[in-house]
């Protein structure tokens, strides 16, 4: 069963002027309950826009958005709920604060969803917690946050909704490598406590291959790649003509692979030098004999 | 997209009017403005219409664009027009219960509607044919001699060529953060007028806090670029008159000579309101 | 004394009151070459951003002097001067083009300096076409991409004839193929032009392309050198919390594991030689 699921999806700018521009085009794939999806592209090559009408940000000009098998613009009117299920963090959602207290801002959506003050209040220091927001943070203004720990807030922000499917937009564009892994382990942890379903679009593909179940391929506006992690950047020349790479370590060893050594595809250092050691045994086990 | 939408409307393009010097377009312009309201009657206004059509054309500017223009004052021009139709005075040519329609309520809406139509396509000339930093530019050399009355004409060029350049990233902002806060569960189509300011609160806090961001930025990029007030400073683009402008000039000369003599002979257009 | 100096810079921001509070350099000194490509390495706060600032006055150091080209940066009457030869580049590529119009914008600097027109003309056309954007010289800056904005803001600087350019994660916020064309550029200029580069990033991979490496740490410099000598000492690195690339990581962990590797690869093309090496003896 998916979670989300998308038919014949397609998505056209300015439809019926000049200026008409398909960014979507006719996408079909399913996301299973609890993944964790990566989804990568170059720019332009329609993510964002495909993001963005799998919370019904965008209405697709054609197709449907199934969730939990059911299309979410089965009642226009209803579209708000589905973004609670939903839950997007843009680009740079720091931006989006503007509450007087961090934990005022992380109720917005739970206040929005209808639910009470203190029902709010119990769902946004809970997300802070998933989110690794720092309990005497929130009674201060957002804007006196550092850059790392307004991410998180804002973050948080979306959480608090408690969506099935967390979908996050480049979350750690800008941070730096530290900040960088800590806020992933973070979400991939919430994700496991929860069960949820994550889609993590990046450019960092060694972001990607860390925590990715499965990989969805985008480039102009057709889904063409949706396969296991370590399938998708086995196919690594591929990608290079999308103009997308692999994470370095995987470069090497399929480059090393190509010149007839028998190793498999890896995806993050650990699992190379795993790789490595036993080839290299084998060498010296082959030498000994 | 909200980034489509652009201020000042420029079209790029190489026709003699796009070529004319800013300076004496804006005159220009404004000398027009003020004769489409000295000609006081239909002959001088035709006058007015002919020498736009002319321009229009020597603009290069596809026409669709004009009629585009003018598609967002349409209800200005059907409101005084109406307004002008039923208050108008002279023989009643159709009547029902208070409201009339005379011959001259119709030549009123009519003349009217004429003057608000050339005064939006004279002014889009401008603005289609002049980019937004030609225009500043000019604007700023035009004002100079008020610089002896400490008006700060520099700085206010300076803010203006800020603002131009700022209108598209903020409206995309302004798009950004609005998805932002609707992902969040905001509502921003329903509820009375109340609601909806309070509805903008989340939109338009983030949207002051990085305008300060911005020009904190922008402040010190151009600082860094030497930066330091209208003083010793040079222009790359020169403004120079050419002969085009002189011939521009002098046939608005002849046109506008010719709306006076019309307004002199010819009686007023313009009937009384009731 | 190098192009740039800075010696024994310490820098505390103001808090409200006014009193000197939170002290980000504690006694830094560098020298940076003419002609020099740097890379300033470290996390967000580590002081790096704040010591590239003093590097054209936009900041003045509370103890201690910084020299560019042999001016005091204290000196106010010398600022113009100053920033005339060090160019700064920031990381958002919205926010510091000032006009509407990609030339206009180049031409910004000149004009500033009250340089003749003609000759503004010139340079204008000069720089766009070392950032190869010339093509682009009419067109808005918002309907450009992020790697093209960035590159219009170093022909900005390049326009003002500078010695040096310094950049402040210029590619912070661009994907991956703006990021490319910003290195591109940079190299260029530094290999091209002469022009001297400190470049100031936590992507390690455009480190590695650099002269020398500079790691700055909680306001000081931790080590220095050129890349493969930095990046060779990858428990200094790791235990401060910084990325190395995953192929000098990879070289790192078998050679520590006893195999037979050299002390430093820096890219993929190395440890794939490497490891091949390794393989066929």
């Amino acid at each position: 069963m998916f979670v989300l699921e998308t038919k014949n999806l397609t998505y056209t700018y300015g439809a019926g002027t000049p200026f008409e521009k398909t960014a979507v085009d006719n996408v079909n794939i399913g996301v299973k309950k609890g993944e964790f999806l990566g989804i990568i592209g170059h720019t332009g090559s329609g993510k964002s826009t495909f993001i963005q009408t799998l919370n019904g940000l965008l209405r697709p000009t054609k197709g449907i958005v199934l969730l939990n098998g059911k299309d979410i613009w089965e009642e226009p009117k209803k579209i708000r709920s589905v973004r609670f299920q939903v839950g997007m963090v843009f680009q740079y959602p720091e931006h989006q604060l503007f509450e007087e207290t961090v934990l005022k801002d992380i109720c917005f959506g739970p206040g929005n969803m209808g639910l009470d003050k203190q029902a709010a209040e119990k769902r946004a220091r809970l997300a802070a917690q998933f989110a690794g927001l720092p309990e005497e943070l929130l009674d201060k203004s957002p804007f006196e946050l550092s850059g790392g720990q307004k991410r998180r807030a804002a973050i948080a922000g979306v959480i608090a909704m408690d969506p099935d499917v967390l979908i996050l937009d480049e979350p750690t564009a800008g941070l730096d490598p530290q900040g960088r892994d800590r806020l992933l382990e973070q979400i991939s942890g919430y994700q496991k406590k929860r069960g949820n379903t994550i889609l993590l679009v990046s450019h960092s593909m060694e972001d990607i291959a860390r925590f990715a179940d499965r990989v969805l391929v985008m480039n102009a506006g057709k889904a063409v790649m949706l396969d296991t992690t370590a399938n998708v950047f086995a196919r690594g020349r591929e990608l290079e003509s999308m103009g997308l790479r692999v994470p370095q370590v995987t470069g090497i060893l399929l480059t090393l692979q190509e010149k007839g050594y028998p190793v498999h595809p890896v995806l993050t250092v650990d699992e190379a030098v795993e790789e490595l050691r036993l080839l290299l045994k084998k060498g010296d086990a082959h030498r000994g004999a | 997209m909200a980034r489509d939408i652009t201020l000042g409307q420029y079209i790029p393009g190489h026709s003699l009017i796009h070529r004319m010097d800013p300076r004496v377009k804006i005159a220009l312009t404004f000398v027009f403005i003020v004769f489409i309201f000295v000609a006081s009657n239909f002959e001088g206004l035709l006058i007015m219409v002919a020498l736009m059509f002319a321009i229009l054309l020597m603009s290069g500017v596809p026409l669709k664009q004009y009629f585009k223009s003018l598609k967002a004052i349409l209800f200005i021009v059907i409101f005084t027009g109406v307004l002008n139709l039923f208050y108008g005075s002279g023989h009643v040519i159709w009547q029902w219960k208070v409201m009339q329609i005379t011959d001259g309520g119709i030549c009123n809406a009519l003349f009217v509607s004429i003057r608000i139509v050339s005064l939006i396509l004279y002014s889009s000339v401008l603005t289609f044919t002049t980019s937004p930093t030609d225009l500043t530019d000019a604007l700023e050399r035009i004002m100079k001699p008020l610089k002896a009355l400490h008006v700060k004409v520099h700085e206010i060029a300076m803010m203006m060529t800020i603002a131009l350049r700022f209108v598209p990233t903020l409206l995309e902002e302004t798009d950004k953060i609005m998805n932002a806060q609707k992902a969040r569960g905001a509502d921003l189509e329903s509820g009375g007028v109340t609601q909806r300011i309070h509805a903008m609160i989340p939109i338009l806090i983030p949207l002051f806090v990085s305008s300060f961001r911005r020009a904190y930025d922008l402040a010190m990029a151009m600082e860094c670029r030497c930066y330091h007030g209208g003083e010793g400073r040079t222009k790359m683009k020169q403004l120079h008159m050419t002969n085009l402008d002189g011939a521009a000039i002098a046939c608005t000369a002849i046109f506008c000579a010719a709306v006076i003599f019309c307004a002199a002979k010819f009686p007023a257009a313009l009937h009384e309101l009731r | 004394m190098g192009y740039i100096s800075a010696q024994n810079v310490t820098f505390a921001y103001e808090n409200n009151e006014g009193e000197e509070k939170n002290e980000v350099l504690h006694g830094v000194s560098l020298d940076i070459k003419k002609g020099e490509f740097v890379a300033l390495l470290g996390h967000n706060g580590s002081g790096k951003s704040t010591l590239a600032k003093h590097f054209n006055a936009m900041l003045l150091p509370c103890g201690g002097k910084v020299y560019v080209d042999g001016l005091d940066t204290m000196d106010e009457a010398l600022k113009i001067e100053i920033r005339r030869r060090v160019g700064l580049v920031l990381q958002n590529p919205d926010n510091q083009l000032v006009a509407s119009i990609v030339e206009e914008d180049v031409a910004f600097g000149p004009e500033n300096l009250g340089i003749a027109p003609p000759e503004i003309r010139k340079r204008v056309d000069d720089a766009l076409k070392a950032v190869e954007m010339y093509d682009y010289r009419l067109s808005a800056p918002y309907k450009l991409s992020g790697g093209q904005k960035q590159r219009i803001a170093i022909a900005g600087i390049i326009a003002m004839e500078p010695d040096c350019i310094v950049l402040d994660e210029p590619t912070a916020m661009l994907d991956p193929r703006g990021r490319d064309e910003v290195l591109h550029t940079i190299h260029k200029l530094n290999n091209e032009n002469g022009i001297t580069i400190v470049l100031i990033t936590h992507y390690m991979d455009e480190a590695v392309g650099a002269d020398r490496v500079v790691v700055m740490d909680e306001g000081k410099v931790l080590t220095q050198g050129t890349p493969r000598e930095v990046f060779s000492q990858v428990e200094l690195l790791k235990e401060h919390e910084l990325d190395v690339p995953q192929a000098t990581e990879l070289a790192w962990r078998l050679r520590k594991e006893g195999y037979d590797l050299p002390e430093c690869v820096l890219n993929s093309d190395e440890c794939v030689a490497a490891l091949e090496h390794l393989l066929n003896r």
